[in-house]
């Protein structure tokens, strides 16, 4: 476990330089070795984290797919087909409990792609400001301010969508319905904001200053450089900052829950009230019998979110990663 | 640029145009951005600054929580996020000490352990609220339960200390990130010194490097406070509850949280318009408490940051 890793040579070490080891260095050594592998058997939490999540999430979501009680009350081809006569409802608390899921993903779709339509434009300019035009100064107001976006609690934005916004859109578009998925867009678009904002200015910044200069020593006006070489170079960063976002916008769970109104409807109208994935976990499992059919399928729904946020993630690293090891390579 | 200008006067004269319009639109998308804000905490301020009291901050609600105080929310908070930190910030320091200070370059565990920091950030908070209860409560409770009270339900139910850990598996990154930040700027040769000093790698480390990265470490838990304070999904399964005659005594009470009170004020209450006051209050309190605690991570960090750069 202790000195074996490579590059652990070249580090300067008191044992090694004695030829033989006195009893004070050989406590010293065997208490270093202890330290080092209590240091890095707490690192190891984080891995064990993400496992033990996988698991337990996973252990209760497999008997969708498994059990044969749970396939008593539902099918893995009735969440997704319509049911007879009804269509596609999700109702799990009834007479005749219906887990029809597409209107919930069709919600969580919806009401990802407002916020990411309002967010990422926005985020992606003022990005470009912080980072092209601003002062030092500016700078240093902007970006704290940001941060300090990012800090509000999303049950705070929520609120605000709930209790303000929500009238506010309602006066302007004479929506159908008050809490809709225009108003959870909105919303959403203050807690992705943050982190797209962020991520594209990371990549506008890793952009080399040699770019800049050259596109302006081949008479290129700051505008032609930003927009043909500084920004398609960053391209790839601000791409994966959308996918960061969207990875954002589909978890969020506080911000729909107040604000969406929450009522399961399958169509593609932002005006009507909607209900998100997260936001139907938040709401039923307080109250749903531990072990039934219905607890199963609502962590199956938690587990779909793991996943898919956990592929989103890994894609936009991956982007963010290879973005800076060829602006390194190009430099 | 002259040359350009005597040739082609027209273009130059859009290309300024250009050059004005790029930088007017991302300044008024800045400027849209801080405004969302702005809105947000001026309407805050207007709703809740006349309901917020000596009496609203030390008071128990009353009459259904249409009256009184938020005491126990506040109470609630404080204890789950100090109970959080002392689960997250050892954790994230002694992580962010293998990943700068013992892990070479080319370790595989280490970019293990760098990618589970980076997704465990990206996981929805409500997948911590399955997990908590899935694992804490379901089978560490459990288990706990079984082995020291017999089978008698004391520790398999949603309580403060699970909702505490299942905060700090959350906020893990945001410790990590920022004492790693910290534990890099700290120069080489001052471990160099210590090391030539004779010290171990070990008393280096803990004597001299964490010293120097003490501001970074103190940003990573205040940011991390701030989170689990504002956080509500994770903990709406793991222990928050709707209303408590007291305050948690033990690690198995539940508890009361502002967050939750929040969502509980704003969707449950059985009179909406007296609620509302006391909600403005609440969610006045909250905000209060997350920006004044960012507010004092930026300054540590802008503080340790400048202290790093006068090493340099």
């Amino acid at each position: 476990m202790a000195a074996t890793a490579p590059g652990e040579l070249d580090r300067p070490r008191m044992a090694a330089a004695a030829p033989r080891a006195t009893s004070l260095q050989r406590q010293v050594r065997w208490s270093e070795r202890l330290a080092e592998g209590a240091i890095k058997a707490v690192a190891l939490l984080s891995i064990l984290s993400v496992l033990l999540i996988l698991v337990f999430v996973g252990k209760e979501a497999l008997p969708v797919l498994t059990s044969e009680e749970v396939h008593r009350e539902v099918t893995t081809r009735a969440m997704f087909a319509p049911h007879a006569g009804s269509g596609f409802i999700w109702q799990p608390v009834s007479e005749d409990p219906k887990y029809n899921v597409l209107p919930l993903f069709a919600g969580t779709l919806k009401v990802t792609i407002i916020s990411l339509l309002l967010a990422v434009p926005l985020s992606v300019l003022a990005a470009l400001y912080v980072s092209e035009f601003a002062g030092k100064r500016a700078r240093e107001v902007i970006k704290p301010v940001i941060e300090l976006l990012a800090g509000v609690p999303s049950v705070v934005v929520g609120f605000f969508a709930l209790v303000i916004l929500s009238t506010w859109i309602q006066q302007v578009f004479g929506t159908p319905h008050r809490l809709n998925a225009l108003v959870a867009g909105c919303g959403l678009a203050f807690a992705v904001c943050p982190i797209v904002f962020s991520v594209s200015e990371d990549s506008l910044r890793a952009v080399p200053n040699s770019y800049r200069v050259a596109a302006l020593a081949l008479g290129a006006t700051r505008s032609q450089a930003l927009l043909r070489v500084i920004v398609p170079a960053a391209l790839p960063g601000i791409a994966a900052a959308a996918v960061l976002g969207f990875g954002r916008a589909i978890g969020e769970t506080m911000i729909v829950l107040l604000a969406s109104g929450n009522a399961a409807l399958l169509d593609w109208s932002w005006g009507r009230s909607t209900r998100t994935i997260t936001a139907t976990i938040a709401q039923e499992l307080g109250e749903v019998v531990v072990g039934s059919a219905h607890y199963h399928v609502l962590f199956a729904l938690g587990a779909l979110l793991f996943l898919s946020t956990l592929a989103v993630n890994l894609v936009g690293e991956r982007i963010v990663r290879h973005m800076r090891a060829s602006l390194r390579g190009s430099s | 640029m002259t040359p350009t200008s005597r040739v082609l006067p027209d273009l130059q004269v859009r290309s300024h145009l250009a050059d004005r319009a790029l930088r007017g639109l991302s300044l008024a998308a800045t400027a849209v951005i801080i405004l969302m804000l702005a809105i947000v905490v001026l309407d805050v301020i207007r709703g809740g600054a006349s309901v917020v009291s000596w009496e609203f901050i030390s008071a128990a609600p009353r009459k259904g929580m249409t009256e009184g105080g938020i005491f126990p929310a506040i109470v609630g908070t404080v204890f789950l996020t100090l109970l959080m930190t002392v689960g997250a910030v050892p954790a994230g320091v002694a992580t962010a000490v293998y990943l700068t200070e013992y892990a070479s370059s080319r370790s595989v565990v280490a970019r293990l352990v760098r990618v589970c920091i980076a997704n465990l950030a990206g996981i929805p908070s409500i997948v911590f609220g399955l997990f908590g209860l899935g694992f804490f409560v379901a089978t560490v409770g459990k288990g706990i339960d079984r082995l020291a009270f017999g089978g008698r339900v004391t520790y398999a139910q949603p309580c403060l200390v699970w909702a505490s850990l299942t905060l700090a598996v959350l906020t893990l990154p945001v410790v990590v990130v920022s004492t790693e930040e910290a534990l890099r700027a700290v120069p080489r040769e001052i471990r160099d010194a210590s090391l030539a000093l004779g010290a171990t790698q070990f008393q280096t480390i803990v004597r001299v490097v964490l010293p120097e990265a003490a501001g970074g470490i103190l940003t990573g838990g205040i940011l991390a406070v701030s989170r689990g304070a504002g956080e509500v999904a994770p903990i709406m399964f793991t222990g928050a509850a709707y209303f408590l005659r007291d305050l948690p005594t033990h690690l198995n009470d539940p508890f009361m949280n502002l967050g939750y009170h929040v969502y509980v004020l704003a969707t449950q209450s059985p009179d909406v318009d007296r609620t509302k006051p006391l909600l403005y209050g609440t969610v006045l309190v909250l905000l209060l408490l997350t920006f004044l605690l960012n507010l004092a991570a930026i300054t540590a960090r802008a503080r340790a940051r400048r202290r790093a750069a006068g090493h340099g």
